[in-house]
C-alpha cells in the first residue's frame, strides 16, 4: 500500500512537471530516496530544514521535559502516608517477595518483584502487612517502593517526546505530547503508588522508543545501534509482558511493525536473499527468543525465591505444592498406588477446585432428598477425609491389601461422619440439569446407590490408580452420570462452599476429574514424593493456566458498578485512590479534562486529516506547492499510523474481555493517544499555510501553540488537588478547593 | 411449487443477462420477440437440488430438533402475540411464519418436547416448505456464484454438485429451521455483488444488482445477526473497489462522487431502512400482549393490546398529590417488580449477628398485590388528608415528597443502618416509632431522569423517577440480591449512598395509578382494592419502540446452559460432533446431522492448499518472480476473499463467543469453504499440473454421499449399521469411506453414553 501510494505521489508529480519519465521501478527507489533524506539520515535534506540551532532547541526541550517531569511526579511522594488503593496488594506482594512466601495473582511477577527489590534495597523489611486501604504506614519504609514507582512514571514524558521527536522530526510536535503526558493528572497519580502500571508503562514506553530508534537505523543494518536497539525492543517487550499481560499489546504492535518492515525488505530486490534471510534471523532472535528467555527467567527467578508455603498453595496442583517448603505435600511420602482400605482426599482438577468434601448437615427442605451435604472445600480439612471400599465389603481386610484398578467398583465413606457418597435421580441444587450427590447410609452400609466406577482418564481395564498423578473419573453406577464440581457457591445453607453434582454429560472436563492427594495406608509401603516433582515447564505452564483462569474468573458482581470501555477516552468516571469523607485527604485518580478531551477531539481530527489528505494524494491533488506539505502528509500516515494502531491494540480488545474492568486499564492506551495528539495538533498548526496566506499563517501557528501551552498549564493548575491531595468540603461545596470543577456528574471528588 | 418455476425463469435470466437485455433492444425495433436461453445445467441442477431437498420433508411427522423453538414463535407470530426472541431479529421468524400462513395454520400447537408427534392441525409440509427451497436454491447459487468468479461451468458444476451432496445442509434444509435461508440470502448477496462488480459501467442492470445485494445482505442479517459477518465481508470488498474507483484519475469528480454515493446508499443505507422495516412489520404484526410483556417497560407494554394496556387504560397522567400508585422498578434485572411493603418487621438480629432497626420490611415483589400501593403525600398536610384536591395538584421533579404505604399507613423511611443484605448500603423501612431516639427521615426527593423530554411534570409510565432522599441524599434503589426466609424471599430494596451515573436499579416509574377520593383508611383499603379508572391514551413512536426491543433483545441473556449435543468450534472442522435431530421411539430410526467426511476433508485440504498456494505467488511476486499472469492472481485473490474469507468471517469469530454452540452454527462458514474445493482444483489443474482427477473425485465423493444418506433421510437401516457385509464388495476407495463412517458411527454411540438410543 504505502509503496503503491509513493509511486502515486510521484507519478502524480511526473504529469505536469513532466522532468523525469523513468520506469515505475525507478519511480520508486526514487522515492525510497526521497524518503531516506527526510528520515534525516541523509545529510543535505537534513541540514536543510533542521540546523544545529535545531538540535540545540530540541535538546533544551528534552531536559525541560525531564525536569518538569520528575519535579510533578515526585512532590509530594509521601502523602499520604496510609495505603492507597491497590498499594494493599501490590505493596503485600512486594513483601511476600522479600519474605520468600509463595502466593498467588493474576498478573506475571516482574512488577511485584521489582517493587520487592526496590523495597529491600531502600530498608523495607517486608513486616507490614497492608491489610486494608486507609491503614497508616506508621514507621515503615514506603518511600524507596513509591519513589521507584514514580521514577519509572516520570520515564513517560521524556520517553514520548523522543519517540514523537523520531517520528515527526519536530520539535514541536514532541513538546505537545510531553507537555500533555506531564500535566496530566491522571498519569501523575497512577505513577506516585506503589503500583503495577507505572512499571507496564514504562516498559511500553520503552518498547515504543527503542522500536522507533530501530526503525530509524534501517540504512544501517547489523551496525552497533542497528543491534542496539534491537535488543533494547526485545528487553522491553519481555518487561512489559512479565509485569501484566497486557504487555501482550505492544507485542503486537512491534510484530505488525515488524512484519510491515520485513515485508518492505523482501520487496527491495537490491538485497539478496540471503541477506533478507539474515534480517529475518537477526529479528527472530531479538524480537521472540531472546524476550522468551528473560519472561523464562523471570518465572524461574520467581519460583526459585518464593520456596515457602504460603496463601497462593490452594490455587495450585498437589503436585506443584509439593515443592513449598512448609506444605504438608513438601517432603511427604505415601503409597504409590491407591488401594482398598485407605483414606484419601479427592481433589478436583479444575483450577481452584477443592476437595471433595462432607459434613454433619442435611440439605435443607426443598432441596433434593434431605441428606447429608457433599461440597467441595477449598481448604485443607479433616472433613475431607474418605476411605475407599470395595463394593460387595464382605472379606476384611486381612494381609496386603487390593489396590484399586480401572474399571473397579467402589464405595467412599466419610471418615467422619460413616455416610457413603451417594447420588439418585433429584436434581442438583443449583445446576438444575445435575443430579445431586448427597452422603447416604450409615456405618459403610449404604443401597446400589452408593457404587460408583472408578475410571482413570486414558486408561485402560486394569490400570492402577496412582496418587496425585492419575486424573480419575469416578461414575455412577445405577445412573451414569459422573461426579462433577461445578464451580458455583451454595447459598448459606452450605457454608458457601462449592456444589458438588453428578453430570449426565459424560464429556471430559476438569470438573468431572480427580485426583487423590493425601493417601493413608499402614498396611502399604510409602514411597518418597520427591520423585513426583514437577519439571520447570510443567510449573511455568500450570502457573499460566492458574493466572489466565484467574483473570477470566475476575468476573463483575452484578450489584458492583463497573467501569465500561467507552467511558475511558470521555474521561468519565474516576477511581477513589485515598479518602471518602469531607475530613479525609483525598486522592481521586482520574485525567485531567481539559487534556483528555483534547486527545479525544484530536483523534477525531486525525482521522479526518488522514482521510483528506489520502483523498487528495488518491485524486492527484497538487499539495506540495508550499513548503513541505508532502512531508507532512507522511508524518501523519506513517508516525500517526503507528501511533493510532498503537491505540487501537490497547483499546479495542477491552471490548470483548468478560473481566472486570477498571478505568486504570485506558492509561497504556492514552499514552498512544497523547502522542497522536502531538502529531496531529502540529501537522494541524503547521499546514495553516494551506489556506491562509504566509504573514497570517504564521501568526495562526505561533497563536496556536501559545494558545494549547495555556490550556494546558492552565488546567493543570486547577486539577492539580486531584493528584496531590484534597482536604475539606467535596466540591459540590462552594467553599471547596474544587469548587465549580466538577464538570460531570459521575466524578465524585 | 409456483414459487420454483418463476425461479427457473428468474435462472435463465441470470445466466445471460446481456443477451437478455440485448433482446429487450432489438424488440423495440422488431415485432415482439422472446429469445430465452437455457443453461441447461443449471437446470438440472436447481432440479436436483429440489430434488433432494424437497423430497418426503412431510417425513417424519414429528417436532424435530429446533423446531420445538422456533415453533413455539411461529405460534405466537399466527396468534399475533408479542414475543422477544433474543437470538435473532424477527425476518427469520417472518418468514418461517408465512409458510405458516399458507398452510392455514391456526397456531395451536404445544412446542414442548422434540419427537412430540404432530397434531392434524399443524401443516408440517408448508412449515418445512420454505427453508427446504431456500435449501434448494442454494445449489444454483453455488454455481452461479463459481462463475462469477471466473472459472469455468465444469468447476462450478463440481462446486453446485459438492454442495447438493453436503448432507449436513441437506438435514439442516429439511426441516423448520433457518440455517439454510440464512445461506441462500448470503450466497444470493454475494453472486448479486459479483455480477455489480463484473458488469459493465453504466448500465442500469449493474445498479439493480447492486441495489440487490443491499436487500440481501439486509434480509440475511435479518434473518440471524451471523449475517453480519458476510456484510461487513462484502462491504470491505466493495471499500476495496470503491478505493480502485477513487484512484481512477480517467474519471471526473463528478462521476467518482457518484459513484461513491450510490454504493454508500445501496450498500450501507439501503440495508439499514430495511432492518429498520423488519421491525416495523414486526411490531405491527403483534400488537396483542404476550409470554414477554414482563421483560419491556410499561410504556411499551402499554402499547400492546390486553396486559397492562387494560389496566392502564384509563389512568390519569399527572401524578398529584394524593395520587395512589405503584412504582416499578424500571430494571427488569433480576426480575420486574413493584415496590412492596407488608406486615411483617426486620428481625431485631441477622443470622450473622448484624443488627436492624426492626421497622417494617420494604422490598421489592414481583406480582401484582395490593400490598404495592404508595400515596402520594404533600410532607405539609396532615396524614388524614390523602385527598386529591380539585383541581389536583400535579407532583414536579425537585418536589419533596412522602411517600405512604396504602394499606399499613406506614411512611417510606430510611436511615444509617446497614442494609440486610447489602451492608454497604442504608436500610429502607415502613417507618415504626420505637421511642428509642430514631427520628423518622421519611423526606424525599422526585428527580425525574428523563425530564427534558417530558417536561417538569410527574407522568404516570412515562416518567423515570429517582427518589432521593433528602437527609442522606440515599438514591432508592433494588439491590438484586433477595432476602430470605424471614422477608418471604423478595427481593431487597436499599438506600444507595454511594449512587452515580444512571442505573435502572435506582429508577422507578408509576405504572396503575389513580386519584385517591376516600379520606377514611377503611374506605381507602377499600379503593385500593378497586380498579383504576379514566381514559388516557398515550402511544410509543416506532423508533422508542425499535430502540427498545433491540436494545433488550441484545442485551437479555439467558444463562449459559450446556446441551448434550453443544460442541466447540475447534471439533467442527474435524467433524468430531454430531447432533441427534429426532429418533422415532419404536423404530429407532434416527436422522442425525452429521457432514459428509469426504466433503470436510477435502474442504478442509483445499483451505489448506490455498493458503499455502496464496503465500507462495505473494512471497515470489514480491521478488518480482512473476508464476502466473496478473489476470489469474486477481481471480485467484478474487476467489480468496470469497470463498476462504467467506469461511473465516464466518468461523473464527465463535471462538471468542461464550454462548453455547452448535455444529449448525459451521454451516455457513462450510458453504464457503465447499466452493473452494473446484477453485483450487482448477487452479491446480490449469497452472500446477496437467492431470483430470475431477471425475474420479467425483465418483469418490458420490460414494461418500450414498452412505451418509441414510443419515440424512432417516431410513430406518441404522439399525444394521451400515449391512458391512454387502458394502464390503466395493472397490477401495469406497473401503475407505466405509471405514470412516463406521469409525464414526461407533464413535457416536459411544460419546452419546447410556441414555441415547
Amino acid at each position: 500500500m504505502l509503496r503503491n501510494r509513493r509511486g502515486q505521489m510521484n507519478t502524480g508529480e511526473q504529469s505536469p512537471v513532466s522532468t523525469h519519465h523513468e520506469s515505475t521501478q525507478e519511480d520508486d527507489r526514487l522515492s525510497e530516496g526521497d524518503s531516506q533524506s527526510l528520515n534525516g539520515t541523509s545529510a543535505q535534506h537534513d541540514q536543510g530544514i533542521y540546523s544545529p540551532n535545531n538540535e540545540a532547541q530540541s535538546t533544551a526541550f528534552f531536559l525541560l521535559v525531564v525536569l518538569l517531569s520528575f519535579s510533578t511526579r515526585l512532590y509530594k511522594i509521601m502523602e499520604p502516608p496510609h495505603v492507597c488503593w491497590d498499594e494493599t496488594h501490590f505493596g503485600k506482594m512486594g513483601s511476600y517477595y522479600i519474605n520468600r512466601t509463595f502466593f498467588f495473582d493474576v498478573h506475571p511477577p516482574l512488577g511485584k518483584m521489582l517493587i520487592g527489590l526496590a523495597g529491600y534495597m531502600t530498608g523495607y523489611d517486608g513486616t507490614y502487612p497492608f491489610l486494608k486501604p486507609g491503614d497508616r504506614y506508621e514507621h515503615h519504609n514506603y518511600w524507596g517502593m513509591r519513589g521507584f514507582c514514580a521514577s519509572l512514571g516520570s520515564c513517560l514524558p521524556p520517553f514520548a517526546y523522543l519517540t514523537v521527536l523520531e517520528l515527526s522530526q519536530s520539535p514541536t510536535a514532541a513538546l505537545i505530547t510531553a507537555a500533555v503526558l506531564a500535566f496530566d493528572t491522571g498519569c501523575i497519580t497512577i505513577s506516585q503508588y506503589i503500583l503495577l502500571d507505572p512499571i507496564l508503562m514504562f516498559f511500553i514506553m520503552g518498547a515504543v522508543l527503542s522500536m522507533v530508534k530501530f526503525n530509524r537505523q534501517r540504512y544501517r543494518p547489523f551496525s552497533t545501534p542497528w543491534w542496539f536497539w534491537l535488543v533494547l525492543t526485545g528487553v522491553n517487550l519481555s518487561g512489559a509482558l512479565g509485569v501484566k499481560f497486557v504487555g501482550l499489546f505492544v507485542i503486537l504492535l512491534v510484530g505488525m511493525n515488524t512484519a510491515w518492515d520485513l515485508w518492505s525488505l523482501l520487496g527491495d530486490l537490491h538485497l539478496s536473499l540471503i541477506d533478507f534471510g539474515k534480517h529475518v534471523l537477526s529479528r527472530v532472535f531479538g524480537l521472540i527468543l531472546l524476550p522468551l528467555f528473560l519472561y523464562v527467567t523471570i518465572f524461574a527467578v520467581h519460583f526459585v525465591v518464593l520456596n515457602k508455603s504460603g496463601p497462593g498453595d490452594g490455587f495450585f496442583s498437589s503436585a506443584f505444592q509439593s515443592r513449598l517448603i512448609g506444605n504438608n505435600l513438601h517432603n511427604a511420602s505415601m503409597p504409590e498406588y491407591l488401594a482398598y482400605g485407605s483414606i484419601i482426599t479427592v481433589k478436583n482438577l479444575r483450577i481452584a477446585g477443592g476437595y471433595l468434601h462432607s459434613h454433619w448437615h442435611l440439605y435443607p427442605e426443598g432441596v433434593g432428598a434431605k441428606q447429608q451435604q457433599v461440597t467441595a472445600y477449598l481448604h485443607k480439612d479433616y472433613n475431607n477425609m474418605w476411605l475407599v471400599h470395595r463394593s460387595n465389603d464382605s472379606d476384611a481386610q486381612s494381609g496386603e491389601p487390593d489396590l484399586v484398578r480401572h474399571g473397579d467398583i467402589i464405595q467412599l465413606e466419610h471418615k467422619e461422619t460413616t455416610r457413603n457418597l451417594h447420588s439418585h435421580l433429584h436434581e442438583a441444587p443449583l445446576t438444575k440439569k445435575h443430579f445431586q450427590v448427597t452422603g447416604y447410609g450409615i456405618n459403610g452400609t449404604g443401597d446400589p446407590n452408593d457404587l460408583w466406577q472408578v475410571e482413570v482418564c486414558g486408561g485402560r481395564k486394569g490400570d492402577l490408580v496412582k496418587v496425585l498423578r492419575s486424573k480419575v473419573r469416578f461414575l455412577h453406577r445405577a445412573t451414569g452420570c459422573v461426579l462433577y464440581s461445578s464451580g458455583k457457591t451454595l447459598p448459606k445453607w452450605g457454608w458457601e462452599q462449592v456444589e458438588i453434582t453428578c453430570s449426565p454429560y459424560l464429556k471430559e472436563t476438569p470438573n468431572s476429574q480427580w485426583n487423590i492427594e493425601d493417601h493413608i495406608n499402614t498396611k502399604l509401603p510409602n514411597i518418597s514424593l520427591s520423585v513426583l516433582k514437577p519439571h520447570f515447564l510443567e510449573i511455568l505452564l500450570e502457573s499460566h493456566i492458574v493466572m489466565i483462569r484467574g483473570n477470566s474468573g475476575l468476573k463483575p458482581k452484578d450489584n458492583e458498578m463497573n467501569s465500561k470501555p467507552w467511558h475511558w477516552p470521555i474521561n468519565y468516571q474516576g477511581l477513589r485512590f485515598s479518602g471518602v469523607n469531607e475530613t479525609e485527604y483525598r486522592v481521586y485518580l482520574l485525567g485531567n479534562p481539559v487534556i483528555w478531551w483534547l486527545n479525544l477531539v484530536s483523534l477525531g481530527l486525525y482521522v479526518v486529516m488522514v482521510a483528506v489528505a489520502s483523498l487528495a494524494l488518491r485524486r492527484g491533488v497538487q499539495l506540495d506547492k508550499r513548503r513541505i506539505g508532502r512531508k507532512h502528509c507522511r508524518v501523519l500516515m506513517e508516525g500517526g499510523g503507528l501511533l493510532l494502531l498503537g491505540w487501537l491494540l490497547h483499546y479495542v480488545p477491552f471490548y470483548t474481555m468478560g473481566r472486570i474492568l477498571y478505568y486504570h486499564h485506558y492509561f497504556p492506551a492514552m499514552l498512544f493517544s497523547s502522542m497522536l495528539t502531538g502529531i496531529t495538533l502540529d501537522t494541524l498548526l503547521q499546514s495553516a499555510d494551506l489556506w491562509l496566506r504566509p504573514p497570517y499563517s504564521d501568526w495562526l501557528l505561533r497563536g496556536g501553540q501559545a494558545m494549547l501551552f495555556l490550556a494546558i498549564l492552565d488546567s493543570f493548575y486547577m486539577f492539580h488537588p486531584l493528584s496531590y491531595g484534597m482536604r475539606g468540603p467535596l466540591a459540590h461545596d462552594p467553599d471547596s478547593t474544587m469548587a465549580g470543577l466538577k464538570w460531570m456528574d459521575s466524578w465524585e471528588f | 411449487m409456483l414459487a420454483s418455476s418463476s425461479w427457473l425463469h428468474f435462472v435463465q435470466t441470470l445466466g445471460h443477462p446481456r443477451l437478455l437485455f440485448d433482446s429487450m433492444l432489438t424488440s423495440i425495433k422488431l415485432p415482439i420477440v422472446i429469445r430465452a436461453e437455457i443453461n441447461l445445467v443449471l437446470v438440472v441442477v436447481t432440479a436436483l437440488g429440489l430434488l433432494s431437498r424437497l423430497y418426503g420433508i412431510n417425513f417424519p411427522k414429528a417436532v424435530v430438533f429446533d423446531e420445538v423453538y422456533y415453533g413455539q414463535f411461529v405460534s405466537l407470530y399466527t396468534k399475533q402475540v408479542f414475543f422477544i426472541d433474543e437470538s435473532g431479529p424477527p425476518l427469520g421468524h417472518m418468514i418461517l411464519a408465512f409458510g405458516a400462513y399458507l398452510g392455514g395454520f391456526d397456531g395451536n400447537f404445544i412446542w414442548n418436547r422434540i419427537g412430540a408427534e404432530y397434531s392434524s392441525n399443524v401443516p408440517v409440509w408448508s412449515l418445512r416448505l420454505i427453508p427446504a427451497l431456500a435449501g434448494s436454491l442454494c445449489v444454483p447459487l453455488c454455481y452461479l456464484l463459481v462463475v462469477e468468479l471466473g472459472y469455468s461451468h465444469l468447476t462450478a458444476l463440481g462446486a453446485a454438485l459438492l454442495f447438493l451432496m453436503e448432507n449436513s445442509l441437506i438435514v439442516q434444509s429439511r426441516f423448520m429451521l433457518l440455517e439454510s435461508v440464512l445461506i441462500f440470502f448470503l450466497l444470493l448477496a454475494v453472486v448479486s455483488y459479483l455480477r455489480f462488480h463484473n458488469a459493465q459501467s453504466g448500465s442500469p442492470v449493474r445498479l439493480a444488482w447492486l441495489v440487490l445485494t443491499g436487500v440481501t445482505c439486509a434480509c440475511a442479517v435479518g434473518v440471524k445477526y451471523m449475517g453480519l459477518f458476510t456484510y461487513f465481508l462484502l462491504l470491505g470488498l466493495a471499500a476495496v473497489h470503491t478505493w480502485q474507483l477513487i484512484g481512477d484519475r480517467a474519471l471526473s469528480n463528478g462521476v467518482v462522487l457518484m459513484q461513491v454515493v450510490t454504493r454508500f446508499l445501496a450498500l450501507v443505507v439501503l440495508p439499514l431502512l430495511l432492518y429498520l422495516g423488519f421491525f416495523y412489520v414486526h411490531l405491527n404484526l403483534l400488537y396483542r400482549s404476550g409470554p414477554h410483556d414482563q421483560m419491556m417497560s410499561s410504556a411499551f407494554q402499554a402499547s400492546l393490546e390486553g396486559g397492562l394496556a387494560r389496566i392502564t387504560q384509563g389512568q390519569p397522567l399527572e401524578v398529584a398529590y394524593g395520587s395512589q400508585v405503584t412504582l416499578r422498578s424500571v430494571s427488569s434485572k433480576p426480575i420486574p417488580c413493584w415496590l412492596h411493603s407488608h406486615k411483617a418487621n426486620y428481625p431485631i438480629r441477622y443470622e450473622n449477628g448484624r443488627g436492624s432497626s426492626h421497622q417494617q420490611q420494604v422490598t421489592c415483589y414481583p406480582f401484582k398485590d395490593v400490598n404495592n400501593w404508595w400515596i402520594i403525600k404533600d410532607p405539609g398536610r396532615f396524614v388524614q388528608d390523602l385527598v386529591v384536591s380539585s383541581p389536583p395538584r400535579p407532583v414536579r421533579h425537585g418536589d419533596v415528597v412522602q411517600l405512604l404505604h396504602g394499606m399499613t399507613s406506614r411512611l417510606l423511611n430510611t436511615h444509617d443502618v446497614a442494609a440486610p443484605m447489602s451492608p454497604h448500603a442504608q436500610e429502607v423501612s415502613g417507618y415504626i416509632d420505637f421511642n428509642v431516639s430514631m427520628p423518622a427521615q421519611n423526606l424525599w426527593k422526585v428527580d425525574i431522569a428523563n425530564r427534558e423530554a417530558e417536561q417538569d411534570v410527574w407522568k404516570t409510565i412515562l416518567s423515570e423517577v429517582r427518589l432521593i432522599h433528602i437527609n442522606t441524599s440515599a438514591v432508592l434503589k433494588l439491590s438484586g440480591s433477595s432476602l430470605p426466609e424471614w422477608g418471604y424471599r423478595q427481593l431487597e430494596v436499599v438506600g444507595d449512598k454511594i449512587y452515580k451515573g444512571y442505573q435502572p436499579s435506582g429508577v422507578w416509574n408509576v405504572e396503575e395509578h389513580r386519584y385517591g377520593r376516600s379520606l377514611e383508611q377503611r374506605e381507602r383499603e377499600l379503593e385500593l382494592h378497586s380498579p383504576t379508572h379514566i381514559d388516557i391514551n398515550r402511544n410509543l413512536t416506532f423508533i422508542a419502540k425499535f430502540l427498545e426491543l433491540q436494545w433488550k433483545m441484545l442485551t437479555v441473556k439467558h444463562e449459559d446452559s450446556e446441551h448434550k449435543y453443544s460442541s466447540s468450534p475447534l471439533e467442527w472442522i474435524t467433524m468430531n460432533t454430531n447432533i441427534a435431530y429426532w429418533l422415532h421411539p419404536a423404530s429407532n430410526a434416527q436422522i442425525h446431522l452429521i457432514g459428509n467426511f469426504v466433503t470436510w476433508t477435502l474442504a478442509n485440504l483445499a483451505l489448506a492448499v490455498y493458503v499455502l498456494l496464496f503465500l507462495s505467488y505473494l512471497l515470489r511476486r514480491r521478488r518480482k518472480i512473476e508464476d502466473i499472469p496478473e489476470a489469474t492472481w486477481c481471480q485467484l485473490l478474487q476467489a480468496g476473499v470469497v470463498c476462504a474469507g467467506g469461511w473465516a468471517v464466518n468461523y473464527l469469530p465463535f471462538f471468542m463467543m461464550e454462548k453455547t454452540l452448535f455444529l449448525y452454527h459451521y454451516l455457513p462458514a462450510l458453504t464457503f469453504q465447499i466452493l473452494l474445493i473446484p477453485v483450487v482444483l482448477e487452479h491446480l489443474h490449469t497452472h500446477m499440473l496437467r492431470w483430470a482427477p475431477m471425475t474420479r473425485l467425483g465418483l469418490w465423493i458420490e460414494s461418500g454421499h450414498r452412505r451418509s444418506r441414510t443419515f440424512a433421510q432417516g431410513r430406518k437401516r441404522l439399525r444394521e449399521p451400515f449391512q458391512r457385509k454387502a458394502l464390503l464388495k466395493t472397490c477401495f476407495v469406497e473401503c475407505i469411506t466405509l471405514i470412516l463412517l463406521v469409525s464414526t458411527s461407533t464413535w457416536d454411540q459411544r460419546t452419546l453414553g447410556p441414555e441415547t438410543v
